[in-house]
């Protein structure tokens, strides 16, 4: 697949990978042991979830936004279909149920970034802090319990879980990156991210572009909250905790700038990769375990750098604009 | 002789009080016996390639008004920045009070008595008045101590001398235009300043204030000061200034003492180019009539019963100063803030256009003005931009056909003769004139009936140029109706079937390709009155038309 859209086409993919299969080539030397069955599909199955939100994610960054209220929505979201699954309802209500709920606070945050102008990071933390809070009164921090057996693993064989829960967010991801390729609403995501006033003159509409990414957003949650509650038998009401700066920093150092107009799919799941596969690496290497946020820290913060190195464009833009004619 | 009656009608119809008695008696220029406050020898500014100035050379003495003037674009702006050290110089020399400045930066202008007012102010509007003053005056370290009640005094006393009336604990951003404007020349007497360049600082200004404005200026210059005076206004130019430069095409083509010139001749040297051949106008049969706009109207934007039609095979030039409304017009047409009022055509058929999407659908496509800003996605290939108000041609079963798209956008590369190295290059690696011509490729794509083109040669080299208007009369003779929005009166003429002339956020006249002449065209967008028209109301809907751009 070759980008048609950036002279740089595909860079970060490549380093990404690159920084990937050297991992693995470390590990494979140091601990073979980090490769066994059980390590992998754990390693695995705790990561869909975040692969999806950051599949989310990709499309809101793209557009040059943010959503920091994802670990909030996921809590809320896992606990609805917990306590709705209870009340007897088949599986695919209560699941879908979480994927509306999604959708609704996602088109809330949208709305009021599009059609009200407020910096998406400020809505999202007011709704990071409103649903967390909320949850936290509703249910006064009782955990969901006593769920129903067609609840977990979706009312399937521990051993089908997987593979179903596998095959449903690769659809996912490639439904994804197919559309933000080729679907024409894939292209106005693009546009609004990178200049969104001239969008607006070629005849789309921003701000519905915005509220629709952050809706898409909220639904992916939903469906992330049911997938990842369908593990245990008991919800808890502080799920979620941290999972907004998991999900940025995966789809950032897969290649999307926080200004807009540059992210693929593609990248993000390479980056949730990288990021997801370093945690446990470090245990099986026999590093404390306290580094593994230090060293995600110092991935970012390398993705980043070579953010500023490698973009022309900008540099040339910064310059061009200061030299404003008589 | 109509040109002379108009241009009587400036001096006699929309006449300021005289500020004649607010100063000493007009000095006559004496190059030997005052000092040279500032001079700027044979400066020389490009662009990406293009030229802005041309060798330059401008200097101002010691108590004297040296007006600046000449057509937009015709790099006043530049010059400013290159004295105030914003922009440098890629030739030339600037020397201030005899000491050669090599390079110059704004705080080094600052510390030399160097002050731009411009016709946007430029204060902190979440700090009060006598902050704002104070910051521009205060010198020394970030750890000393604030003397609120110095600050507040000075800043009254200040304010009193610029003689405006206005509290110094309000907080800049809630003060008008003209006060704003007033707070900026207090600064500029506070900071002693020895030189002050003016850039339109009455744009926002009505008669009283530029008459407490022009004894500001009598203040500084019987102070010693030398006064940099830029105005499109030019019954103010002959009011106020002793000495006047008039910059065309980047050159300062005359300076001449104000008491030898007079209106007529001013203007016939700001424009004076003679016709190049650059524009050679094919006959073009006009078809029906495509787009008619009656009393459009559009408050938010300053617009106003704005009447005209153009045909299938025309090009409609649209001429008019900065913040006359030309862009605001095009804005209206194409959805982008719909208009309140009036009515808009296409062949004959009355239509709503709510947004940009609409005006697409019914094929009206418009190229804006700042194309790096609204026009292409630069962060996009070529063939992403080009498809970005098409991209259902392309497409098949809603998915883009990456394919079609690439030999659609191949076709436009080979036809407007894009010089990319290919079609998947970013639109932001391509130069000016290619990336104007990737912005008309995407409105070709929609089979557009009516084409707005705002500036469509701004910043473009002059083979570019050629090849853009080379185009423009293509599409012209295929039977679109082309509305063509440009501050560069020769390209008005050359490739106009008719010229509309914008002032005030309305038509101030409509010229055939026969009637149209430089002149003509400059006195229309310098006044709305027409001779006969009672000029009292007018002139001060013209004040608030400016600075919109």
């Amino acid at each position: 697949m070759a980008s048609t859209d950036r002279a740089t086409s595909h860079a970060r993919e490549w380093s990404v990978a690159s920084a990937i299969a050297a991992l693995t080539l470390v590990l494979a030397v140091a601990a073979p042991g980090y490769f066994s069955w059980e390590n992998l599909s754990d390693l695995l199955l705790a990561n869909l979830p975040v692969l999806l939100v950051a599949i989310g994610m990709t499309l809101v960054i793209i557009t040059g936004e943010i959503d920091i209220s994802v670990g909030s929505m996921f809590a809320v979201c896992a606990v609805a279909s917990g306590i709705l699954a209870k009340t007897g309802v088949p599986i695919w209500i209560a699941g879908a149920a979480a994927c509306l709920l999604g959708t609704a606070f996602g088109s809330l945050n949208g709305a009021l970034v599009a059609y009200l102008g407020i910096p998406s990071i400020v809505v999202t933390l007011a709704t990071m802090t409103a649903l967390r809070d909320g949850l936290r009164w509703a249910t006064e921090g009782a955990w969901v319990q006593d769920l129903p057996s067609s609840f977990q693993w979706l009312g399937l064989t521990q051993g089908q879980y997987p593979l179903v829960a596998t095959i449903a967010a690769g659809l996912i991801t490639a439904a994804f990156a197919l559309g933000l390729r080729h679907l024409a609403a894939g292209r106005a995501v693009y546009a609004t991210g990178s200049n969104p006033l001239a969008a607006r003159l070629a005849g789309l509409d921003p701000s519905a572009i915005r509220t629709s990414v952050f809706a898409i957003l909220g639904a992916l949650t939903g469906l992330a909250a049911v997938l990842n509650a369908a593990r245990f038998n008991q919800i808890p009401t502080n799920g979620g905790i941290g999972l907004e700066m998991k999900v940025i920093a995966s789809v950032v150092v897969g290649g999307a700038s926080v200004t807009g107009g540059t992210g693929s799919v593609l990248g993000t799941v390479l980056g949730v990769v990288l990021l997801a596969a370093i945690g446990p690496a470090l245990t099986f290497l026999g590093v404390s375990a306290y580094w593994e946020r230090a060293i995600q820290g110092a991935v970012i913060l390398v993705a980043i750098a070579a953010d500023g190195i490698r973009r022309p464009s900008f540099r040339r833009l910064a310059g061009v604009e200061t030299g404003a004619r008589a | 002789m109509f040109e002379r009656d108009r241009i009587a009608s400036l001096s006699d119809g929309t006449d300021h009080p005289h500020p004649e008695g607010s100063r000493s008696p007009k000095n006559r220029y004496h190059p030997a016996a005052v000092p040279v406050l500032l001079s700027a020898s044979s400066v020389s500014k490009s662009f990406d390639g293009v030229r802005a100035l041309r060798e330059v050379s401008f200097d101002l003495n010691a108590g004297e008004v040296h007006a600046l003037v000449g057509e937009n674009g015709a790099g006043k702006s530049t010059l400013i920045k290159i004295m105030t050290g914003a922009e440098h110089a890629d030739a030339g020399a600037l020397t201030v009070s005899g000491q050669v400045v090599p390079r110059m930066t704004p705080a080094m202008a600052r510390s030399l008595g160097i002050v731009a007012i411009y016709q946007q102010p430029s204060l902190f509007a979440h700090l009060s008045v006598a902050e704002n003053i104070a910051l521009s005056l205060e010198t020394g370290g970030v750890w000393q101590r604030v003397d609120w009640t110095g600050r507040r005094r000075r800043a009254l006393a200040l304010l009193e001398e610029a003689g405006a009336a206005i509290d110094p604990d309000r907080l800049a951003g809630t003060l008008s235009m003209p006060e704003q404007q007033m707070v900026e020349i207090a600064k500029a007497i506070g900071a002693h300043a020895k030189i002050v360049i003016m850039d339109e600082p009455t744009a926002s200004l009505m008669d009283a204030e530029i008459e407490r404005l022009f004894s500001v200026i009598g203040l500084l210059r019987a102070q010693g000061g030398g006064i940099v005076y830029i105005s499109h206004r030019l019954e103010e130019v002959f009011a106020v200034s002793d000495r006047i430069t008039v910059l065309r095409d980047g050159e300062a083509v005359a300076t001449q003492p104000t008491a030898d010139l007079d209106r007529s001749a001013l203007m016939q040297t700001m424009v004076g180019r003679p016709l190049k051949d650059v524009f050679p106008k094919r006959s073009i049969a006009l078809g029906e009539c495509a787009l008619e706009l009656r009393q459009l109207s559009n408050r938010a934007l300053g617009l106003h019963d704005v009447s005209l039609s153009v045909r299938g095979g025309e090009v409609l030039g649209v001429a008019g100063l900065v913040g006359s409304g030309r862009t605001e017009l095009a804005e209206t047409i194409f959805g982008l803030e719909p208009a309140d009022a009036g009515e808009i055509l296409l062949r004959g058929v009355p239509l709503h256009i709510e947004s940009p999407l609409q005006a697409i659908q019914h094929g009206i496509g418009y190229v804006p003005e700042d194309r790096r800003r609204h026009g292409v996605v630069l962060e996009m290939a070529v063939a992403s931009n080009a498809s970005l108000a098409s991209l259902g041609a392309v497409s098949s079963y809603g998915l883009i056909d990456r394919n079609a798209e690439r030999r659609s956008a191949e076709s436009y590369v080979e036809r407007l003769r894009i010089r990319t190295p290919s079609v998947s290059t970013e639109v932001g690696a391509l130069s000016g004139g290619n990336q104007q011509k990737v912005a008309l490729a995407r409105w070709l794509s929609i089979g557009p009936q009516v084409l707005i083109l705002d500036e469509p040669t701004q910043g473009v080299d002059v083979g570019a140029k050629a090849e853009i208007h080379a185009l423009i009369q293509d599409l012209a003779e295929r039977g679109l109706a082309i509305i063509m929005i440009s501050s560069e009166l020769p390209e008005i003429l050359g490739m106009s079937d008719r010229v509309v002339v914008m002032h005030a956020g309305t038509v101030s006249g409509v010229l055939s390709r026969s009637e149209a002449t430089q002149h003509r065209i400059l006195s229309l967008a310098l006044s709305a009155a027409s001779p006969d028209a009672a000029p009292g109301p007018s002139s001060s809907v013209s004040r608030e038309g400016h600075g919109v751009d």
